[in-house]
């Protein structure tokens, strides 16, 4: 056992490594060739620019576009966020009847593919007479938002001891009362990860944008317009990677608070025993 | 004495029947918190794909749709030399895809949960964060890396490895497998990650004090416990995959079509929602009964190594 054990700790550690950069390198190449003097993407690399960055600025459809993101980002998280607390919540705290079959519902999109959400809401949205909308792209990001906004927040919840909430309530303050002062500081950061997390996701998520949008596009959608052209390839690399570094940044921010309920919840256990 | 029975009685006499009506609270609470997120999910998830079954048995004349009952489309969808190959290039494919996943990922979610040490939330995250940043620009890196005058090829080419570029690298299946490979990665190592969590330490200890190498102990100890953590990465792969609509268009080429392209044909250009919603329903279909048939025959094996 001693024998083999030094030999095994070169080989995973080694192949770690190289695991890590099968991952990280395609995502790398991006912000290197936004950076790169020559429009195809190629070695040996041409010199250093921000001309493509530069050129974003003027350029009147992308910023259209960033804003729609924006607003579909925002009204995902919060409505994905919004409808989770209450499914988690009741998913952590209450049994009863019907509560795996709704669970199972609510967290199907993660077992389904895409396309076929994406095809089925169509067909409703264009059934039922309504218009392709921001309004769409938003309700159908959110379906597929919740498993993973359920995730985060029925992790959260999880731990969450229930005695604070008894001892809340039989000191007479009201069930709404409880939740905001002593369920929700405590589950806060979970929320707030939450949040970021499906803002990340909305802001990425191409398929449904891309059946559900109209006539106004997100920054995905945009991207795809782009990519039939050669030459606006740079600037859609430096897009990339401004996108790139702000969902890296999101996340980072919700990891850091999911650590800090983790925490918190060790804390408080610790501290009530 | 006396006093502390006369509490006790009454709480026992009501302690039967209050119970159902103090669960039947609990239930009522319960129901009533999960309702708008359950309602929503059954009104734009349960009730769009109910939507999609009805339409796979219908037909469409130009812009009617006949709603007489019919198989038609599910023969089209089975039969058409077209769509027949696409749906099985699509398993194929998604097949191929989970399994590599899986195996290249199980080393890196064992070596993180026996050897991650404190810095398991680390190396986790690490993992995770490619696979959250957009999805369409890490396919479109793979077309820049696996293009004829792409990374690969003039990288190589300036290493002095190959002199004329290789073109077999972009628009195969191959590229498809290996951009998808890369992109479900982290949904595959966290299942595995969990159910490795899981596993008693004590147990391999056990299997090693009883004689049993790291090989042995390994395939007859942590592998077979770990079954319910491969299965779902699995699964979780394969079904996601067979119907992937960017990674076939950005870097498949004509060799490396999928049958979400034909499915989104069939509600664009083709404008024949009924055959749409039916190579739809066929996919789910047959992916879930291929995933099914993988998950217990890997329990099947699971048992025998045991």
């Amino acid at each position: 056992m001693s024998l083999l054990k030094p030999s095994r700790w070169r080989v995973l550690p080694f192949y770690m490594v190289l695991y890590l950069g099968f991952l990280y390198l395609p995502i790398l190449l991006l912000p290197v060739f936004s950076f790169n003097n020559a429009a195809a993407t190629r070695f040996p690399l041409a010199g250093f620019t921000t001309k493509w960055y530069a050129s974003l600025w003027g350029n009147r459809e992308m910023l259209d576009a960033a804003f729609n993101s924006l607003v579909v980002g925002i009204c995902v998280a919060v409505l994905s966020t919004g409808l989770a607390i209450c499914a988690a919540r009741a998913v952590t705290r209450y049994r009863f009847r019907g509560r795996r079959a709704a669970n199972g519902l609510i967290m199907a999109p993660l077992f389904l593919p895409e396309i076929i959400v994406a095809v089925s809401l169509l067909m409703i949205v264009l059934q039922v007479g309504a218009e392709l909308s921001l309004l769409t792209v938003i309700l159908g990001q959110v379906v597929f938002c919740l498993p993973y906004s359920m995730a985060v927040l029925t992790a959260g919840f999880d731990g969450f001891d229930r005695s604070l909430e008894e001892a809340s309530l039989d000191l007479g303050e009201t069930a709404f009362g409880t939740f905001r002062r002593v369920t929700l500081p405590v589950v806060a950061p979970a929320i707030l990860s939450s949040l970021l997390v499906s803002f990340t996701i909305s802001l990425d998520e191409f398929l449904l944008a891309f059946f559900l949008s109209g006539t106004e596009p997100t920054l995905p959608v945009y991207i795809w317009g782009q990519l039939r052209f050669a030459a606006k390839l740079p600037g859609v690399l430096a897009l990339g990677s401004l996108m790139l570094a702000l969902s890296i940044c999101l996340l980072v921010a919700a990891e850091f608070l999911r650590r800090r309920t983790e925490r918190q919840l060790s804390t408080g256990a610790a501290s009530h025993v | 004495m006396v006093l502390t029975v006369d509490q006790s009685a009454p709480s026992v006499d009501s302690g039967l029947p209050a119970r159902p009506s103090w669960r039947r609270g609990e239930e009522a609470a319960g129901l009533a918190l999960i309702s708008p997120t359950a309602l929503y999910a059954l009104f734009l998830l349960g009730v769009p794909i109910l939507t999609v079954v009805a339409y796979s048995f219908w037909t469409q004349n130009y812009l009617e749709i006949d709603r007489s009952f019919t198989f038609e489309n599910y023969r089209i969808a089975l039969t058409e030399p077209i769509y027949r190959d696409l749906l099985l290039r699509s398993l194929g494919i998604s097949l191929v895809v989970s399994f590599v996943t899986v195996v290249v990922s199980y080393p890196v979610a064992w070596f993180i949960s026996f050897h991650g040490g404190r810095h398991k939330n680390l190396l986790l995250f690490l993992i995770t964060v490619p696979c959250w940043t957009s999805y369409l620009l890490r396919v479109m890196s793979w077309k820049m890396i696996l293009g004829y005058q792409g990374v690969l090829n003039t990288g190589l080419m300036s290493l002095g490895v190959i002199t004329e570029p290789i073109a077999s690298f972009l628009y195969n299946s191959n590229a498809v497998a290996i951009t998808l490979v890369h992109s479900w990665a982290a949904f595959a190592i966290l299942p595995i990650y969990v159910s490795l969590e899981k596993i008693d330490r004590s147990l391999v200890e056990a299997a090693r004090d009883l004689g049993d190498g790291p090989a042995r102990s390994f395939l007859r100890v942590v592998l077979p416990l770990s079954m319910p953590g491969v299965v779902s990465a699995l699964l979780i792969v394969m079904i996601p995959t067979v119907g992937d609509y960017v990674t076939p268009r950005l870097v498949g080429g004509k060799d490396g079509v999928m049958i979400a392209t034909a499915i989104q044909a069939q509600f664009g250009k083709a404008a024949n929602w009924p055959l749409g919603a039916a190579l739809s329903v066929t996919t789910m279909a047959i992916v879930t009964v291929v995933a099914g048939a993988c998950a217990i025959l890997l329990k099947l094996v699971a048992r025998r190594i045991r």
